[in-house]
């Protein structure tokens, strides 16, 4: 675990500590640590001098500001309507079956979380996920088990 | 000012006024919904569209300034049908099953359904396909998300008037929700069960835990004694929920109806108001002089205040470091409970454990509070059901009472005697007059130097008062106060309590009293009060209560028979042993979340 209280603070110093910091400090946040856990929040909260609901209902508006447990690599498959209807059931099969979770879930080894989100831009190469920052385009079963296996071995 | 027309009526207004206001110059009504008296403009129900001539889309007369020469309608077929596919809307997402409502028949919502929706809609009902969560877990209110149609006047009332923002907006488009922090239970977030957001929410998503069943079960049952004792701020309007206007006072009708309901001794909160005034006031003078004379270090003032249980939890939350600085009395709720059942029991010869103490309160934090752990001085559950003022009104109704005629009549004995002093606790700046008038008598031995009692400075509406009283001509005993200041303050809502606080905790403050309600205007405009509440409202309220203490003969606590007589048999004197086993408390430090 690291500390949060003290990359808070870092993360204050960094933005300020007017109300309008929040976005920012809250993506700082989850650029280390891919997730807000309720002590980060309640830090963040005391910080700001705001209260721990104002910054749970800010991060819980964006998809890209978790507030539940994630793994190291944060799976999205996009759900909107091009990937859709060009495979995304094959892949999110795929997945669910390599990684032994479902949808909205992590894996036991704290490693992967598969989740969906909606379009990501990248319609005209669906279907498309991506995994943290990195999107991975025009999948196949095929393709997606190798890109797995590649993150499998990384760790 | 501006000119405009409304409807073809012409109207001239001050710049700034909104659209809905200048309508309600001319006695046009426009709907609303997420609009509030108490609180800023949000404009986001839509329900108070009017047509500008010239605009191509309809505005929201909520939030629209006028204009000069506008030309409003509120009234076109557009309009209409607008309002209609908004309330359809709202009601597609909205569990309606009105006749099992809590809020059935007092319900903005539902008004609007009655006026606007009924028969078939063209919208999907989507009620079935979603989750909706219901939060039982507070004492004090529920909270069910099916029944929110997400006005937000719950979130902006806990933000802007009482400064803890235990809710806010979760979530977006269809997930979006009224949550409290990571969607905790409201028992164990930093709520302070004010029930502000129970008062203001217009429908049936923040209501009151109601225990009138269980209170009708208790006076059904022949083995029970039922005793019930009625706070100060009910009295002044209970009468709004039974057809008076705001502002009547209805003491005595409030007890014959009390008596005709069933219950078995009607007693009065007043009387433990008065009792509080000698604890708190003895204590304060102790503490004065602990630090004054004595030099005493670990003894802390300003003393505030304790008998807001709103308060203490937010004092307990959020600046819990003064905990010490809190007055270790009871509230009057709690101190009559913790007699009831000890001394009252023993005058009465009553058997304690057959004894069912119910309070009416203007509060919904009271119903909190009987359930605190520290709440059991006597034994038992020292206060067993706490009801609110509306939750009287409906029992006076579910009896069939004709209230507007019954005969006036007085509380029964024992517990039941009141001065002035008390009533006055149901308005902000209450507490501190009748400890005023109390504490600068014993240590003068002359009433207060103000015209007929009244201590004006420390009345009225504003949000932060401030007073000082010389004191002047000491009794022997009293010697070192001679020549003193005493620097008093006094602040109504939290938000208000928030900047005394500050001060404090910046080493500003200049004080040695204060007094803090967590309700704006003290309990008159209390969240178990009547519906609605405004700032029109709470002022009549208000000025009830200084005509209800005008009208008493006795208006200073230590004068009370009845208090006179406790210490004289039961409790010896303020703060003795028995006193600090029944009537103080003490406090828990809470998380800021
Ligand atoms: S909240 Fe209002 S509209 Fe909804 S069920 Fe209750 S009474 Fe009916
Ligand atoms: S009861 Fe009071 S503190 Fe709790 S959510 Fe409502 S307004 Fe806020
Ligand atoms: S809980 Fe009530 S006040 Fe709050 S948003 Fe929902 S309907 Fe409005
Ligand atoms: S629809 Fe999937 S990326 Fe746009
Ligand atoms: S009342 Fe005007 S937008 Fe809600």
């Amino acid at each position: 675990m690291y500390n949060v209280g003290n990359l808070v603070k870092e993360l204050s110093e960094k933005h300020g500590r007017e109300r309008e910091s929040l976005m920012p400090i809250l993506q700082g946040i989850v650029e280390k640590h891919n997730y807000l856990t309720d002590e980060a929040m309640v830090e963040v909260a005391r910080e700001l001098d705001i209260s721990a609901a104002e910054v749970y209902g800010t991060a819980s508006f964006y998809t890209f500001l978790d507030t539940d447990v994630r793994g190291k690599y944060i799976i999205r498959i996009c759900k909107t309507i091009t990937c859709s209807m060009k495979g995304k059931g094959e892949i999110i099969q795929t997945l669910e079956d390599m990684l032994k979770i479902k949808v909205g879930e992590t894996t036991s080894d704290r490693q992967f979380s598969l989740i969906e989100t909606n379009c990501i831009g990248w319609c005209h190469k669906a279907p498309a996920i991506l995994i943290n920052e990195i999107p991975y385009t025009e999948l196949t079963p095929e393709k997606t088990v190798e890109i797995i296996k590649g993150y499998m071995q990384k760790r | 000012m501006i000119n405009l027309n409304i409807n073809n009526q012409r109207i001239s207004v001050q710049p700034g006024t909104t659209v809905l206001d200048a309508a309600k110059k001319l006695k046009i009504n426009i709907p609303t919904l997420c609009n509030h008296p108490d609180l800023c403009v949000a404009g986001n129900c839509r329900v108070c569209v009017v047509e500008q001539t010239g605009a191509k889309t309809l505005i929201a007369a909520c939030s629209m300034p006028v204009s000069e020469g506008m030309d409003i309608h509120t009234n076109t077929l557009k309009v209409r049908n607008a309002r209609k596919h908004i309330v359809e809307l709202l009601l597609s997402e909205h569990r309606s099953d009105c006749t099992k409502c809590y809020k059935n028949q007092k319900c903005e919502l539902q008004a609007l359904a009655n006026e606007f929706a009924f028969g078939d809609t063209i919208f999907l009902d989507l009620v079935e396909d979603h989750h909706y969560s219901i939060d039982r877990s507070s004492p004090s209110f529920i909270k069910d998300d099916s029944k929110c149609i997400h006005c937000q006047r719950c979130v902006r009332t806990c933000t802007q008037l009482q400064y803890i923002s235990a809710i806010a907006v979760a979530n977006k488009g269809a997930h979006q929700k009224i949550s409290s922090f990571h969607d905790r239970p409201m028992s164990h977030v930093v709520c302070t069960n004010c029930g502000q957001c129970v008062n203001r929410c217009p429908t049936g998503a923040l209501v009151e835990k109601t225990y009138i069943d269980q209170v009708w079960d208790a006076i059904y049952d022949p083995a029970k004694h039922v005793v019930v004792q009625t706070a100060p701020a009910v009295r002044v309007a209970l009468g709004e929920d039974l057809g008076y206007d705001p502002g009547e006072r209805v003491t005595g009708k409030l007890v014959t109806a009390l008596r005709q309901l069933g219950f078995d001794s009607i007693l009065d909160t007043d009387f433990a108001a008065d009792l509080t005034i000698m604890e708190e006031g003895t204590e304060l003078l102790t503490r004065l002089k602990k630090v004054l004379v004595d030099g005493d270090k670990t003894t802390s003032i300003p003393m505030f205040t304790s008998c807001s249980p709103g308060w203490v939890k937010f004092i307990e939350h959020k600046y819990p470091e003064f905990l010490p600085n809190l007055s270790t009395c009871k509230s009057p709720q709690q101190m009559f409970g913790a007699l009831a059942k000890t001394y009252f029991a023993q005058k009465m010869k009553l058997d304690p454990s057959k004894i069912v103490s119910v309070s009416i309160m203007p509060c919904i934090a009271k119903k909190y509070e009987a359930d605190r752990p520290e709440m059991r001085s006597s034994g038992f559950k020292d206060i067993d059901y706490v009801l609110t003022t509306r939750e009287l009104a409906v029992m006076i109704k579910q009896a069939g009472l004709d209230f507007r005629n019954l005969e006036p009549s007085n509380y029964d004995s024992v517990m039941g005697d009141s001065t002035g002093a008390g009533v006055i606790f149901g308005a902000t700046g209450g507490v501190m007059e009748a400890a005023l008038r109390t504490a600068y008598e014993i240590v003068t031995g002359r009433e207060v130097p103000f015209k007929n009692l009244n201590i004006t400075p420390v009345r009225g509406m504003e949000g932060v008062k401030e007073a000082t009283v010389k004191i002047e001509g000491c009794t022997a005993d009293w010697k070192f106060l001679e020549g003193a200041e005493l620097k008093v303050a006094i602040a109504h809502g939290l938000v208000n309590a928030n900047k005394i606080m500050k001060l404090v905790r910046q080493g500003k403050s200049p004080y040695h009293f204060v007094e803090i309600m967590a309700c704006p205007g003290g309990c008159i405009g209390g969240g178990g009060q009547p519906i609605p509440t405004s700032m029109e409202i709470r002022k009549n309220r208000m000025k009830a209560i200084y005509s209800e203490d005008e009208h008493m003969v006795l208006r200073k606590s230590h004068e009370n028979p009845d208090v006179i007589a406790i210490y004289k048999d039961f409790l010896g004197k303020p703060n003795s042993h028995v006193s600090h086993e029944l009537l103080h408390t003490h406090y828990t430090e809470r998380d800021n979340y």
